[in-house]
């Protein structure tokens, strides 16, 4: 099998170039949870159903095999003062887990490395896998937002879309959550699913909306290859999803969500506040060092990114051994990391010091400025950013300005 | 296989040195020796045949053998063409046979002739399933006219599709001579290879020339070797030609010196004693490019130079261009070098330097026929691994004007502007044969090609030979393609130039947003101009992506639009999806973007990519959903 990277050492040692820097930034921590009920038509993430796990890492066990993880990055990353700023539970299905599971892991985080007075701790939940019982213990054991992936409000959308849950039920989540106690909720919302129409769309939207969440994401339906979706296209069951319906969507969300008082701050993201932005993402894009625990969870430390092992008994048996789960990584080059740092920050709503920019770039950002895809009151301050249209381009200007 | 002939398992040099004085290279008898070509079409089974020829007469053993032997190219092999002519010496029962081998293909009939002068005899070998294909007849044609004795042979009659006696019944009658006459071998099997082998000393008549005149030898092909520099093949008429002998070129008259002189049996084999009269061989003089030893040509003693040349061969002239440009920008210097390489060994091409808004910096050039043209643009991408972008084929044109100025062109680009008298083009004579059962549709075709029928004559009961004149312009493209499909690959096509005539053509233009792009443009008949448009601009739409704005395609004559088409501005360019901390993807999937757009050719701000011209510019309707993809 082909590592796509350079060989890491089974005790995870980083070299210790990307450690000088550690404590500079913000730390986040990503813990993966590769389970689901059942498996949706377009998902290609790295997770797995009960029957395609087979024997050899149980679901009971998960929790304890990720704190080993979290102990290990501990001693990585050596003594310094690291506390967490961020935590986000993904998947999968993290609440597919007792919710005493993710409480015990974050409990190993704050002992390990502590967490800020103010941290910002996500989970990840499906709508029909939560009920107040579960976002109680959650919220009690230090959990503050939560993201649901409400994906549609119209059923025959969630059924292309392979989703279990109702129409109503996001909307009912999203009150169980705020009567919990969390202050912030998010909603994922999918766009372009074949037979959906863009009043479906603007019911989805507006469904919503009005459930009251400080946060929505919506992205576009990618059919990747391999999956069911895939297949039910390439049959000619079902439509393949049209660029130009997708930039319609793309309008009528942002026109909806502002005048309902989101702004956007990245191009797939809207929020009602400065507050309210995830700033678990935020790391991300902002080149950020974070631990990504769980199989295939993907890390980055100064400069240095390495991927785990993708399928969990390989993942829970590394760690059983007292090894690192790491599958490979790579040492980023200046040349990468300025690619990067276009493509992740291009795509913010303050968007990129045109300072930053190579100078045999700088034509095409003034040529990007002119055909209206940067905003100029930004570029006056000397910033790079997306206008309406140029969020619908994004990668076409991230091209031209790398 | 061939356990029958003892001389078959001992090497060739212990062959040679049991052969007695009188056979010895250098001082032949020329009684002994008889020079001889095959004719044959493409998968007649020539290079099998000559393969047994090898092994029979014992210069190539069973265990060095290797099939077609004699086709050095990779290209040869692969297709199973015999590009360039060779010649090999064997040994038969105390006689010399010189085997010339030549190519089957209507391109390069100009190397048949050099071939058919070397040559006492012609060994006529036809596929006993299909019968003779017209280019083997055409070369038939030129075997008579150089007055060579003419063997016909059946092939490959081993097959279960074989018909020997409605075949040689038709070779009977195209040559006169009694269907009994006809011999019957299988190269596959060696069936029949002996009896042809004793045929050939049998009747065809040996050399004759004068021993002690200047010598005189006619240089019938001249190839050049990375190693050794040119080699040049040479069959000895007159007088003798000596190893470290100064000799002439009587056309060029340059000096140059033989550093090496010997016979291919079937590697090459140095002669301390030279090449005597009749003798066919080769000579290394350490010159580096080809046309210093030109075909044709005729080489003498510099020291006791002969009066008279011997009659050469008309040069071959290109009736064909077509621009090649390397996809990538940077490789132009390339290209040069791999045209300067290929011209040392074929002396048929030409190309000059030009550019072209749309494509670059490439060279325009010119060829025999569309197989040279393949054949060259095959070997620059496989020898030396270049890209190749080329353009549609184009012939020359003849361009009068109003105020009787004249151009002659060879490029679209070249079509003049203003009031035009008159336009000429090439005409072929062009022979197709074919099952009867076919004619409907090969008129249909070569009537759809502003063809005119001249006549037809059925060569046998139901196979029939059909004559037209066609603008050369009009076969250049898919004719040959469309020939071999609508007679499920029955039908045969040669054809000769036969001067020009005047006709009604257009240049038409391709124009991307108001722009012309200069690659796409193609001189047609002004009938096939809307036709040519529409297509065009359908193609287009289909194989250039989506811009940043609306790009609209047009095609014009001169100002007026007769086709157009849009391609509407894209309107979304960005991964909307949640990819998490997977960073690393994303900035591959970005850098494979970036890649993809460097190989975008600019035309005017449009963004074309290089499978687009490829595509557009193939003559196979498939390669368009090839690219598409």
């Amino acid at each position: 099998m082909s590592l796509d990277g350079e060989t890491v050492p089974t005790s995870g040692e980083l070299p210790s170039a990307a450690l000088t820097t550690l404590g500079v930034r913000p730390f986040g921590f990503y813990v993966h949870v590769p389970f689901c009920a059942s498996r949706c038509g377009y998902c290609d993430f790295n997770t797995y159903t009960a029957s395609e796990l087979g024997s050899g890492a149980s679901q009971s066990a998960y929790a304890g095999t990720v704190i080993e993880e979290i102990r290990l990055a501990r001693r990585v990353l050596g003594d310094v003062d690291l506390p967490v700023s961020t935590v986000f539970f993904g998947g999968g299905t993290p609440t597919l887990l007792p919710p005493t599971d993710l409480v015990r892991i974050l409990k190993a985080l704050h002992e390990e490395f502590g967490l800020d007075h103010d941290a910002e701790v996500t989970t990840e939940a499906n709508p029909e896998s939560v009920g107040p019982r579960e976002l109680a213990i959650l919220r009690e054991g230090g959990l503050n937002r939560i993201s649901f992936g409400m994906q549609s409000a119209r059923s025959h959308v969630l059924q292309v879309l392979d989703r279990k849950h109702t129409p109503g039920r996001a909307a009912q989540a999203v009150q169980e959550a705020k009567e919990a106690g969390f202050g912030h909720v998010n909603l994922d919302l999918i766009y372009g699913t074949p037979g959906e129409t863009d009043d479906d769309w603007r019911a989805s939207l507006e469904a919503a909306i009005a459930t009251g969440p400080d946060h929505v994401s919506a992205y576009s339906l990618i059919v990747e290859t391999g999956t069911r979706l895939a297949g039910r296209i390439r049959r000619g069951d079902l439509p393949m999803p049209d660029d130009d319906v997708a930039a319609d969507r793309y309008l009528i969300a942002d026109e909806l969500l502002e005048k309902a008082g989101f702004s956007w701050y990245e191009v797939s993201n809207w929020a009602t506040s400065e507050q309210a932005r995830c700033r678990h993402n935020l790391l991300y894009w902002s080149g950020a060092d974070w631990w990504g625990a769980g199989p295939g969870a993907h890390s980055h430390v100064g400069g240095v990114r390495w991927w785990n092992v993708k399928h969990p008994s390989a993942y829970a048996a590394r760690l059983a051994e007292g090894h690192s789960p790491a599958h490979a990584r790579e040492r980023t080059s200046a040349e990468e990391r300025t690619l990067e740092r276009v493509m992740l920050e291009l795509r913010l709503r303050d968007g990129f010091p045109l300072d930053d920019l190579a100078k045999e770039v700088r034509p095409a950002a003034a040529k990007a400025l002119a055909t209206g895809l940067l905003d100029v009151e930004a570029f006056k301050k000397g910033r790079a950013a997306l206008t309406l249209q140029g969020r619908l381009l994004a990668d076409a200007v991230v091209r031209d300005l790398t | 296989m061939e356990g029958g002939c003892p001389a078959s398992r001992r090497p060739p040099q212990t062959l040679l040195k049991r052969t007695s004085v009188r056979t010895q290279t250098g001082q032949t008898d020329p009684a002994l020796i008889r020079n001889f070509c095959i004719i044959a079409h493409i998968d007649h089974g020539k290079s099998t045949l000559a393969d047994r020829m090898l092994q029979i007469t014992g210069v190539v053993d069973d265990r060095s053998m290797r099939a077609q032997y004699l086709d050095r190219m990779d290209i040869e092999r692969e297709r199973g063409i015999t590009i360039k002519s060779q010649a090999v010496r064997l040994p038969w029962n105390g006689h010399v046979l010189n085997m010339i081998d030549t190519p089957g293909h209507v391109d390069f009939t100009y190397e048949v002739s050099r071939s058919l002068q070397a040559c006492e005899g012609a060994v006529l070998l036809v596929d006993a399933a299909q019968g003779i294909e017209a280019q083997t007849l055409a070369n038939l044609y030129l075997a008579m006219n150089n007055d060579l004795n003419i063997i016909p042979v059946l092939n490959k009659i081993d097959l279960p599709a074989a018909q020997p006696e409605k075949y040689a019944e038709e070779l009977a009658n195209l040559i006169g001579c009694e269907p009994s006459d006809v011999l019957r071998v299988s190269g596959k099997t060696g069936i029949g290879v002996k009896e042809l082998l004793d045929h050939v000393v049998d009747t065809v008549p040996a050399p004759v020339g004068d021993a002690n005149a200047p010598a005189r030898a006619l240089i019938f092909d001249s190839v050049y070797d990375t190693y050794r520099g040119v080699v040049t093949y040479v069959r000895v008429i007159d007088g003798h030609l000596s190893k470290r002998e100064r000799i002439l070129m009587m056309s060029t008259k340059a000096h140059h010196e033989t550093l090496e002189i010997g016979v291919i049996s079937p590697e090459p084999l140095p002669s301390e004693r030279g090449l005597g009269v009749g003798e066919v061989g080769y000579l290394i003089t350490g010159v580096k490019d080809v046309r210093q030893s030109r075909v044709g040509d005729t080489v003498t003693s510099a020291v006791k130079p002969a009066e008279k040349a011997l009659e050469g061969y008309a040069h071959p002239r290109p009736m064909v261009y077509s621009g090649l440009y390397p996809i990538d920008g940077d490789e132009f210097p390339e290209l040069r070098e791999a045209l300067d390489k290929l011209r040392l060994n074929d002396a048929a091409l030409v190309y000059e330097p030009e550019s072209s808004a749309a494509l670059g910096f490439g060279f325009r050039c010119g060829f025999l026929g569309l197989l040279h043209m393949e054949i060259v643009r095959e070997r620059l991408e496989r020898e030396f691994n270049l890209a190749l972008i080329s353009t549609a084929p184009n012939v020359i044109y003849r361009v009068i004007m109003e105020d009787g100025t004249k151009h002659v062109v060879t490029n679209p680009s070249e079509f003049p502007e203003g009031k035009i008298a008159e336009i000429y083009e090439p005409v072929v004579k062009a022979t197709v044969l074919a099952p009867s059962e076919f004619i409907g549709v090969i008129m249909e075709l070569c009537q759809g090609r502003r063809g005119s029928l001249q006549g037809m004559d059925y060569l046998s009961e139901d196979r029939v030979e059909i004559r037209y004149t066609l603008p050369l312009g009009e076969i250049i493209f898919d004719f040959f393609d469309q020939l071999k499909s609508k007679t499920r690959g029955y039908a045969s096509l040669d054809y000769e130039p036969s001067g020009e005539q005047d006709a009604d053509l257009v240049k038409v233009d391709i124009l991307l947003q108001g722009e012309a792009v200069d690659a796409f443009s193609a001189i047609v008949h002004r009938e096939k101009s809307y036709a040519y448009g529409v297509d065009m601009a359908k193609k287009l739409k289909e194989l250039i992506p989506r811009q940043q704005f609306e790009v609209p395609i047009q095609a014009a004559i001169g100002a007026r639009v007769i086709a157009r088409e849009n391609i509407r501005a894209i309107r979304k360019d960005v991964l909307a999806k949640c990819y998490g901390g997977d960073i690393s993807r994303k900035r591959k999937l970005l850098e494979k973007q970036k890649e993809g757009k460097k190989r975008m050719k600019m035309v005017g701000r449009v963004e074309v990519p290089q499978e687009a011209f490829v595509a557009a510019l193939s003559t196979d309707t498939s390669a368009v959903e090839k690219a598409k993809k």
